[in-house]
C-alpha cells in the first residue's frame, strides 16, 4: 500500500517536472536553413512576390481594413482567432521584431516574447521556406510597408486551448523539418512544390488532418495523405490528387484558369478559395502557375475520389423531370426551377465560364455537405481578377427558403444528373444558418 | 463660391453605356478620369439580385430604376402658342437612373442604323428630289458615313455580345439575316435567340408573302460569352423581365456586365454617385472648358476642374447641359437659327394585337429582344415619291414578357373592369402575339428644345422645355405600315385583332409609354450654322468638350438607337485618343 502511494506520489511529482519543464523551458528556435554571405540582399520585389504567393493578405489583412493591420477573424474547430497586425508599427505591429524573431513566427509559430502561435498560422508550411525568402519576406515587411498603428483583439480560447504553452507538445509531435531540399524529377516541378508546400500553404486546407491533434496527415506530396482532401470551417476543401477529381480531370489550361482568374469552363472558386484567388494566385507570374499547375498533375494518384461521391453509372434524367414542370415534382425539384435553373438550367450544366457546372462539382457531391448549404444560404462571389475582372455572384436565398426547403433543394443537387451524395438533413441546414455569415453582397 | 477639387484629365457626365465606354477608352490611353452619376450606384448583384428584380409592381409599374421626375423633369406643349406644364408622371419615356443608366433597363434590340439613314438628306435629295421634303422639315445628313462607323458598329456588338444573324457579309446577302443591311464585315459574336411560337408563325407568314424575316438582333444572348474587356455574360433564360428591369442572370449586356467590372479595377478611373453637374464652366475666351460644377449627395456645390468634358447624359440632359452652360447658340424656332434643342425628335411607332383561341403563347417565357423581324419596309426600301412621306419601319412579333399587370392584351369590346374583364382574362391570356411597327421621326423646324421661361428645377434652373407634335409626314408612315401589318394580321387568319396606330387626328400624348428613344437637340453634321457638334461629336465653340449619345442624331432612325449610340461613342473614343489628344484642338 505504501509502495503504491509513494509510485503514485512519485508520478505525480513526474508529472509536474515535466509540465513545469514543458511550460518554462526557454523555446527552441529554428536556426536559419542556409547561411546567406555577409551583406545579402534580396533582389527587389522579391519580398512582395514572396507575401502574395504566401497569401499573408489572406488572413492579415481584414475585410474594409489596412493591408496587413491584422483583424481578420479565423473560425476554426476550437474557437475564434484573431490575426496579428504585421505592419512594421513599434508598438501595436512586429516593427520590433529582429531578423530571428521573424524567422522563429515563420518555421516554430513563435511570437517575440516566446508566446505560442496558434498553427491556425501555417507555420508548419512556411516553414519550409528558404533563408532567401524569409530575408526576401523581411525586408518586405520591415522596410517596405508603412507602419499603421492598430490593435487586434487579443484570442481568447476556452480552456484548455488558451493554454498555449501545450503547442509545444503538438510542435513537437507535428512539425517536419526545417526548409526546402528539392525532390521531383525537374527544377519546375520543384518549384512548383515549393510554391505548393511552402508558400501557397495548400495542404492547410486541402490535406485531412488526424483525429487527435488536427495536424495535417503530411507536408509533401511524398506523403500519400497529403492534398487528399480536407475541411475548412464547414466547407469541403476537396482532394486535389485522385484520378477523377477535377483537378486531375481538369486540362493544364482549365486548372490553370480556375487558380488565375476564380473560374473556368465548370467551375468557380468559391468559401475561402475566394481569397486565395483574389489575395494571391491571380498575381503569381506565368511560370510559377505552370510550374503549380505541373506539380499537381505529377502528384495524381490512381485511386478513387476520397472525399465526394462517385458518380453514377447512368446520369438520372433530371433534365427531362425538370423540363416537364410537372406538379408532381418532388419538394427538391420544385425549389431548384425556382432559384437555381434560371443560371444552372435543367441540365445542371450551367454555362462556360460564368455559371458553374452543378454536376460532378466537388463542392456539391463532397461528403461535407456544409459548402454547399453555405452557398445556398448565403451565396458567394467569384472574385474580380485581372483576367476575369467580373466580380460573379450567386445571391443567397437563405432569406427565402426554410432549413427544410435548402435541405430538399442541397439533397436534390446532390442526387440529380450523375450525382450521387446522401442527403442533407434539415439539422445539416440548421447548424449552418446564421453561423458567420461571409455573405459577399 | 463653390470649393474647388483636385484637377482630373478627363471628366465625364453620366456613367450609363457611353460614360462607361468613354471611362474605359480613356483609361485604357492613360488618362485620369472621374465620372460623375446623379443617381444611385447599381451594383448588378447588390440591386439586382434574384429573384427580387422580378417585381412588376416595382418596377415595371413605379418604374423603380427611372429617374423620378421630382429630381429632375422636361416641360412639354405641341406647338409655339402653347405654354409647356412639366411632364410630372413618367408615361412616354422612361429617363433612367443611377449607374449603368438606361442600360439597365433597356429590352436589348441592338441595330445599326442604315446608310441611306446617315445620310438621309442627300439620299431623298439624289433619289426622290427636294419636292419630297415637306415645308418645315430639317433632316440633315449626320456627317459620317456607314463605312466609317462599321468598325465601331462591330466593336459594340463585340463588346456586348450581341445575339443575331447577319443578312449581309461584305455585300454577300446571307440567307436567314437582313437582307436590307448596311454590309459587315464579321458575323454577329453569338448565334440568334431560340425562336418562339408567335416569331415562328409570324416568321413563315412573312416569308409565304414574299417577306424577308430575320432574327432581332439581340443584347440578350444566346451563349455564354467574354468580351475584349474580359467581361462575362451567360445566356439568357427567358424569363421575361428585360424592359424596366436589370438582369438577374448577367445575360443581358449592360455597362455592368460588359465594361464596368473591367473599369472599375482601373487605378486611374474613380466616379462618384449622386453627384449632379449643374454646368460646364468656361474659359474666360469661351473657346475652351475648365471643368464642371456639380451639387453633391449633401448638397455642397463643388467646382471639378478638368482638360476634358464629355457629357454622357441621357439625351436631353445633354442638351440641358449646353444651354445652361452657354456652349454653342440656342436654337430659336422662330428664325431657324442656332443650333443647340435643334431638330428633336421622338418615334413613330404602332401595333397590332392578334388573338388565337388555339394557340398558346406562353408568354412568361420571354426575352427582350425576342423577336422575328421584317425589314422589307426600310428606309432605304420605299419610294418616298410614290407613297408620299419619308421614313419607314421595321415590323416585328416579338415576346418580351407575359407579365401579370401591363401585359394582358384583350380583344376590343372586353370590359375594362369587373367581372367581365377577369373572364376576359381568363380567357386570353396566353392566347395573344402581337406585331408592331417601329419607325422612324422625321426633325422639324418646331419640334425642338430650349429653355423653359416659367418653370425652374429644384436648384433652381430653368428647366428643359420640349415642343413636339405629330406631323402628317409620320402618320403617314405609319398609316402605310398598318396597312402592311394587318395584311399580315390577315394572313395568319386569328380569332380576332386590335390595332393601335396615330391618325391624322393624333397629337403627342405624353401619357402612355411610346418609347424612350428621345433624339437631336445637339445634333452632329459638318455645317456648324446647322449642327451642334462636329461629326465627332465635338462642340464646335468649346473644343474639348464632346457630347454623346442620341442628342446627336439629326432626326430619328426607324431602330432602336442603342447600337448606334454605342457605336458613336467608340467612332468619338478613337478621335479624342488618336486625334485630339496629340494637339487638342477643334477635328472639324
Amino acid at each position: 500500500m505504501r509502495a503504491l502511494v509513494r509510485i503514485i506520489g512519485g508520478l505525480i511529482v513526474l508529472v509536474i517536472v515535466i509540465l513545469l519543464g514543458l511550460m518554462l523551458m526557454p523555446m527552441h528556435r529554428t536556426a536559419a536553413v542556409t547561411n546567406l554571405p555577409a551583406g545579402y540582399e534580396p533582389p527587389a520585389g522579391a519580398g512582395e512576390r514572396v507575401a502574395i504567393a504566401a497569401d499573408c493578405a489572406a488572413c492579415h489583412t481584414a475585410p474594409g481594413g489596412k493591408p496587413f493591420a491584422g483583424g481578420r477573424v479565423v473560425e476554426t474547430p476550437i474557437g475564434r482567432i484573431y490575426a496579428s497586425n504585421i505592419t512594421p508599427d513599434r508598438k501595436t505591429g512586429i516593427g520590433n521584431y529582429t531578423l530571428d524573431d521573424f524567422r522563429a513566427a515563420l518555421y516554430d509559430g513563435l511570437r517575440r516574447d516566446g508566446v505560442h502561435l496558434y498553427p491556425a498560422m501555417p507555420y508548419p508550411s512556411y516553414r519550409k521556406m528558404t533563408e532567401e525568402d524569409v530575408r526576401a519576406l523581411y525586408g518586405y515587411f520591415m522596410n517596405e510597408l508603412a507602419p499603421v498603428e492598430a490593435s487586434v483583439p487579443e484570442t481568447r480560447l476556452a480552456f484548455p486551448f488558451n493554454q498555449r504553452w501545450g503547442i509545444r507538445l503538438w510542435d513537437w509531435a507535428s512539425l517536419p523539418p526545417a526548409g526546402f531540399r528539392p525532390y521531383m524529377r525537374s527544377a519546375k516541378l520543384d518549384r512548383g512544390a515549393y510554391l505548393v508546400e511552402a508558400l501557397a500553404h495548400c495542404g492547410s486546407c486541402h490535406t485531412p488532418r488526424n483525429g487527435l491533434t488536427f495536424a495535417e496527415k503530411g507536408y509533401e506530396s511524398r506523403s500519400a495523405d497529403f492534398l487528399t482532401g480536407g475541411v475548412i470551417g464547414a466547407w469541403p476543401a476537396p482532394d486535389l490528387r485522385a484520378r477523377d477529381s477535377a483537378a486531375q480531370r481538369w486540362s493544364d489550361e482549365q486548372l490553370a484558369a480556375l487558380l488565375a482568374s476564380g473560374r473556368n469552363e465548370t467551375a468557380g472558386v468559391s468559401g475561402e478559395m475566394a481569397l486565395a484567388v483574389e489575395h494571391s494566385l491571380q498575381h503569381l507570374p506565368k511560370s510559377d502557375m505552370e510550374a503549380i499547375v505541373s506539380y499537381l498533375k505529377a502528384i495524381k494518384q490512381d485511386r478513387p475520389i476520397a472525399d465526394a461521391s462517385a458518380p453514377r453509372s447512368t446520369p438520372a434524367p433530371t433534365a427531362q423531370q425538370l423540363a416537364s414542370a410537372s406538379p408532381q415534382l418532388g419538394l427538391g425539384a420544385r425549389l431548384y426551377l425556382d432559384n437555381c435553373n434560371a443560371c444552372h438550367f435543367a441540365t445542371g450544366k450551367g454555362a462556360k465560364n460564368v455559371f458553374p457546372n452543378l454536376d460532378g462539382n466537388a463542392v456539391v457531391t463532397a461528403k461535407q455537405p456544409g459548402g454547399l448549404i453555405s452557398l445556398i444560404l448565403n451565396g458567394d462571389a467569384i472574385p474580380s481578377t485581372s483576367e476575369r475582372p467580373e466580380r460573379l455572384v450567386m445571391p443567397g436565398f437563405g432569406w427565402r427558403l426554410n432549413d427544410d426547403e435548402v435541405a430538399a433543394l442541397a439533397t436534390f443537387v446532390r442526387q440529380s444528373w450523375s450525382n450521387a451524395a446522401p442527403a442533407v438533413t434539415t439539422a445539416d441546414v440548421a447548424k449552418l444558418r446564421g453561423a458567420v455569415n461571409t455573405t459577399p453582397w | 463660391m463653390a470649393r474647388r477639387q483636385k484637377k482630373t484629365d478627363v471628366v465625364i457626365v453620366g456613367l450609363g453605356w457611353t460614360g462607361s465606354i468613354l471611362g474605359i477608352e480613356l483609361a485604357n490611353a492613360g488618362l485620369k478620369v472621374l465620372a460623375l452619376e446623379r443617381g444611385a450606384d447599381r451594383d448588378m448583384i447588390q440591386n439586382l439580385a434574384y429573384p427580387k428584380m422580378i417585381d412588376e409592381l416595382k418596377y415595371g409599374v413605379r418604374h423603380g430604376l427611372m429617374l423620378r421626375p421630382a429630381d429632375s423633369t422636361v416641360t412639354i406643349r405641341h406647338s409655339l402658342r402653347d405654354t409647356a406644364l412639366p411632364y410630372r408622371s413618367l408615361g412616354s419615356f422612361l429617363p433612367g437612373n443611377g449607374v449603368g443608366g438606361a442600360g439597365v433597363h433597356w429590352n436589348g434590340h441592338t441595330w445599326r442604323a442604315l446608310p441611306e439613314e446617315l445620310r438621309l438628306k442627300t439620299y431623298v435629295l439624289e433619289k426622290f428630289g427636294a419636292s419630297v421634303i415637306p415645308a418645315g422639315m430639317t433632316i440633315e445628313d449626320w456627317g459620317v458615313t456607314y463605312e466609317e462607323l462599321e468598325p465601331h458598329f462591330e466593336r459594340f456588338e463585340y463588346v456586348c455580345g450581341i445575339s443575331g444573324r447577319a443578312g449581309n457579309l461584305g455585300g454577300s446577302t446571307q440567307a436567314g439575316g437582313n437582307p436590307f443591311e448596311g454590309p459587315r464585315k464579321r458575323d454577329y459574336p453569338l448565334p440568334p435567340l431560340p425562336t418562339l411560337l408567335n416569331g415562328k408563325i409570324f416568321g413563315d407568314a412573312a416569308k409565304a408573302m414574299g417577306y424577308h424575316p430575320f432574327p432581332l438582333p439581340a443584347a440578350n444572348l444566346s451563349d455564354a460569352y467574354t468580351n475584349e474587356y474580359g467581361m462575362q455574360l451567360g445566356p439568357c433564360n427567358f424569363c421575361g423581365f428585360c424592359e424596366r428591369f436589370g438582369c438577374i442572370g448577367y445575360s443581358k449586356s449592360s455597362p455592368q456586365t460588359c465594361i464596368l467590372g473591367a473599369l472599375k479595377r482601373k487605378s486611374n478611373f474613380s466616379y462618384q454617385t449622386r453627384s449632379e453637374v449643374l454646368r460646364v464652366e468656361l474659359a474666360s475666351d469661351r473657346r475652351t472648358a475648365t471643368g464642371v460644377t456639380y451639387i453633391d449627395e449633401k448638397g455642397e456645390e463643388i467646382f471639378q476642374p478638368a482638360d476634358l468634358v464629355i457629357l454622357a447624359a441621357y439625351q436631353f440632359h445633354n442638351v440641358h447641359l449646353l444651354l445652361l452652360s452657354g456652349i454653342g447658340r440656342p436654337y430659336v424656332a422662330e428664325t431657324g437659327e442656332g443650333v443647340v434643342g435643334k431638330n428633336y425628335a421622338y418615334q413613330m411607332t404602332g401595333g397590332t394585337s392578334l388573338f388565337f383561341k388555339d394557340l398558346n403563347f406562353n408568354p412568361f417565357v420571354g426575352a427582350g429582344s425576342s423577336a422575328m423581324v421584317i425589314d422589307n419596309f426600310s428606309v432605304g426600301q420605299i419610294d418616298f415619291g410614290k407613297e408620299g412621306f419619308i421614313g419607314g419601319s421595321y415590323i416585328s412579333s416579338g415576346q418580351f414578357n407575359g407579365q401579370p399587370i401591363r401585359s394582358m392584351a384583350l380583344p376590343s369590346g372586353t370590359p375594362t373592369w369587373g367581372a367581365g374583364w377577369k373572364k376576359g382574362i381568363r380567357d386570353w391570356y396566353g392566347h395573344s402575339m402581337s406585331i408592331g411597327s417601329h419607325g422612324s421621326n422625321m426633325s422639324y423646324r418646331d419640334c425642338y428644345l430650349d429653355l423653359d421661361p416659367t418653370y425652374r428645377n429644384k436648384h433652381g434652373q430653368p428647366m428643359l422645355r420640349m415642343t413636339f407634335d405629330w406631323k402628317p409626314n409620320d402618320i403617314r408612315m405609319t398609316q402605310f405600315m398598318r396597312s402592311k401589318v394587318e395584311s399580315i394580321a390577315k394572313f395568319l387568319n386569328p380569332t380576332s385583332w386590335v390595332s393601335g396606330y396615330k391618325g391624322d387626328s393624333s397629337h403627342y400624348d405624353v401619357r402612355p409609354y411610346q418609347t424612350t428613344h428621345t433624339v437631336g437637340g445637339a445634333i452632329m453634321g459638318i455645317d456648324p450654322t446647322k449642327s451642334a457638334v462636329n461629326r465627332y461629336l465635338q462642340t464646335w465653340d468649346v473644343h474639348n468638350v464632346f457630347v454623346m449619345g442620341a442628342s446627336a442624331f439629326p432626326q430619328n432612325l426607324q431602330y432602336n438607337p442603342t447600337g448606334t449610340v454605342g457605336a458613336l461613342a467608340y467612332w468619338s473614343a478613337h478621335a479624342i485618343k488618336h486625334d485630339y489628344l496629340r494637339n487638342p484642338r477643334p477635328l472639324a
